[in-house]
């Protein structure tokens, strides 16, 4: 084809590597001048202006893109062979394990992606966190990132009843029983959202369709607009510093040596940025190839993780009238299950749950300070997040466990801390004694 | 002090995890999934006193001959008992509703018993019959009580009785099942039926998990790939950030 072209064009005497960038250059061009091709990849990739400093703790947003089409390139391959039926589920999963060529390779990725997912999206949070990158002017794009959380957590929910196996069954059953609590309309929104009395084929069904196409499009078209939150406000960084000044603040010599997009200089100087693109594209493969170690690590040689990632009892067929011996949800959701069982009332459970979401969701609002990251806050906010994280992990280990007196009062104690931590912060966050903040980026 | 705080807390996880399990300790099974013979002596322990009651719905002889190394037509002649092809699915022919009937329940599918339960749980398990008069059948298990199985291998191992033990618990004397013991009439000796019930489990944790080899074989190369790919990435992005620093 494209000698065929070079031998019809005019440069047919130029060398032929000239004319091919010439036919690149045009090509390019002709795009150009029907969608802005090269303006956004300057614009949100090559000459988009990000802190210098990023840690470790800043891969994991890359991470949660790769996993998200993880999930959706493996998850169309799985449509191909699945059979949405409750007669046909479980079959079809095994026969996607025996006699679809790598469709064991294409399950356990699957399978593995999920978890992979909450845990690179609640490091990614946790990131957020400790860097106070929910604070003004980062609320929306905040709150972006608490709608793909829930988004998500929907995905996930409805995915796992999916294999049709005993705990999804039953796991399902436990949850949507919860909606049951609402008051009034409880029940019918129960039978509304099962579509039968009991789970039955037709919520497989319909957790099929919202779990391959109506959830999945919310959760990349809300990515989306995280993305473009984030270029809009710009990233925070360790050091909770601005790296956007007042236009005319900023010495010459003082900025960095790198060439930005205009939409970004015209309004502001910047300091200490770099482009995301070589540099973090580069750290990102970096982060990309480590995570993807641990990843392959766990879909080759330890899929079910224990029993985490893949539970024991869905290798059992689901069997209505058999109830397994323990129900648990997967490990990431036991934090939130260990706050619903912690209180003996169910409507105030489910109640408290919803609001532990809710209190993250406001986090910009609780936080009253003005300093940012942790580095350079009171021994108290670090003590604070500290109690928080032990809480945490607390309540995810008291959730998946059969519950005991011990696990009961564990997780009572738990749950009053967990929200204790939003209602200190927002008392001590207004006259924190923070430290000086550096002027310019630390490494 | 946060760092301090996590490596504690790690520290205490498989300590919460282990907590749970069952009550009676499970037996090491001690399987090797490469040991074709071993599989291959399974197999026909569960073809000639298994597959009566079991199925295996969701596996096939051909892949099962194969991945364990039985030629396709020794198999067909030697593992095949009725007119099954050998691309078809492991079944008998026993009415779920009659075994419902005659046994209490249906007898379950054991393709993937391996995975609900533990290679470890099922070598106790057929470990694990003892005779017990009050029962249906004359036998009980100790890691599955009130079984509603017959004691299939008796031929091969004989019918064991219990050992008890009285031990004191929270201040009671409960008598407690410690282990069984053979009467000897069976044609193997207890070594010999130790390694047909490993055998067996061995054949049971391949059914349930195929590909559990490839995959592995696989995940070799992927993981020396990675490694190395790793190594590229890391100094690549060492030297575009020469730049920066």
């Amino acid at each position: 084809m494209a000698t065929k072209y070079e031998e019809q064009s005019p440069a047919v005497d130029a060398p032929s590597k000239q004319s091919s960038d010439g036919v690149v250059s045009s090509v390019v061009g002709w795009i150009n001048d029907r969608i802005p091709m090269t303006r956004v990849w300057n614009m949100h990739i090559a000459q988009y202006p990000a802190p210098k400093n990023f840690n470790f703790w800043y891969l994991f947003g890359s991470l949660a893109i790769l996993v998200l089409v993880n999930q959706i390139v493996t998850g169309i391959w799985l449509t191909m062979n699945f059979v949405p039926s409750a007669e046909g589920a479980f079959a079809s999963v095994e026969y996607i394990m025996r006699d679809v060529e790598y469709g064991w390779l294409l399950r356990y990725l699957h399978s593995t992606g999920a978890s992979a997912f909450f845990v690179v999206v609640y490091l990614h949070m946790f990131r957020g966190m400790i860097y106070g990158s929910y604070q003004k002017p980062r609320e929306l794009l905040w709150l972006f990132g608490m709608l793909i959380f829930l988004a998500l957590m929907a995905e996930a929910f409805m995915g796992y009843l999916l294999p049709w196996g005993q705990m999804s069954f039953w796991g399902a059953q436990v949850i949507i029983s919860l909606f049951g609590a609402i008051p009034f309309v409880g029940e019918d929104l129960t039978l509304w959202i099962r579509g039968d009395y009991v789970i039955s084929g037709a919520t497989l069904n319909r957790f099929f369709a919202l779990h391959v196409i109506a959830l999945p499009l919310v959760l990349v078209i809300l990515v989306f607009l995280h993305i473009v939150a984030l270029h809009e406000v710009g990233s925070n960084n360790p050091d909770g510093v601005e790296i956007k000044r007042k236009k005319g603040s900023v010495a010459e010599e003082d900025k960095p040596k790198f060439e930005f997009h205009e939409y970004y200089t015209s309004k502001k100087d910047i300091v200490d940025a770099i482009p995301f693109h070589p540099y973090y594209t580069v750290k990102d493969v970096l982060g990309v190839a480590g995570f993807l170690i641990l990843f392959c690590w766990v879909v080759f040689f330890m899929p079910e993780m224990n029993g985490f990632f893949l539970e024991a009892p869905n290798f059992e067929a689901a069997n209505p009238l058999k109830t397994p011996e323990h129900i648990f949800p997967v490990w990431y959701f036991t934090p939130f299950y260990a706050i619903l069982r912690a209180i003996p009332d169910k409507l105030f459970g489910v109640v408290a749950m919803g609001a532990s979401i809710v209190m993250l969701a406001l986090l910009p609002w609780l936080d009253r300070g003005k300093v940012r990251s942790i580095r350079y806050r009171s021994i108290w906010h670090k003590l604070n997040i500290a109690q928080f994280v032990v809480t945490f992990l607390i309540l995810g280990w008291a959730g998946a466990t059969p519950q005991t007196v011990f696990s009961t009062i564990l997780s009572q104690i738990c749950t009053v801390t967990y929200f204790m931590f939003f209602v200190l912060l927002y008392f001590y966050s207004k006259n924190e004694a923070t430290k000086p903040l550096p002027t310019r980026l630390t490494k | 002090m946060m760092k301090k705080l996590l490596i504690g807390l790690f520290a205490l996880l498989p300590t919460f995890a282990m907590a749970a399990g069952p009550s009676v300790p499970l037996m090491d099974a001690n399987i090797d999934l490469r040991d074709n013979a071993s599989l291959q002596r399974g197999a026909k322990l569960f073809m000639n006193y298994c597959l009566g009651c079991h199925q295996m719905q969701y596996q096939r002889y051909e892949r099962t001959f194969r991945d364990i190394g039985i030629p396709v037509e020794i198999g067909k002649e030697t593992l095949i008992f009725d007119d099954s092809k050998v691309g078809s699915h492991i079944l008998n022919s026993m009415s779920q509703d009659d075994a419902a009937k005659w046994f209490g329940a249906a007898p379950p599918d054991l393709t993937l018993i391996s995975r609900v339960k533990s290679p470890n749980y099922i070598y106790t398990y057929l470990k694990s019959f003892y005779k017990d008069e009050s029962r249906p059948f004359g036998v009980n298990n100790v890691v599955f009580p009130l079984v509603g199985m017959p004691h299939v291998l008796q031929e091969l191992q004989g019918l064991p009785t219990a050992i008890t033990e009285d031990v004191v618990e929270n201040g009671e004397t409960v008598t407690k099942i410690v282990g069984v013991e053979t009467d000897g009439s069976g044609e193997m000796s207890d070594d010999e039926y130790d390694q047909a019930a490993r055998d067996l489990t061995n054949f049971l944790a391949y059914v349930g998990e195929p590909s559990r080899l490839e995959s592995e074989a696989i995940g070799i190369k992927v993981l020396g790939f990675l490694v190395i790919f790793f190594i590229l990435a890391f100094l690549l992005k060492k030297e575009y950030w020469r730049d920066v620093h």
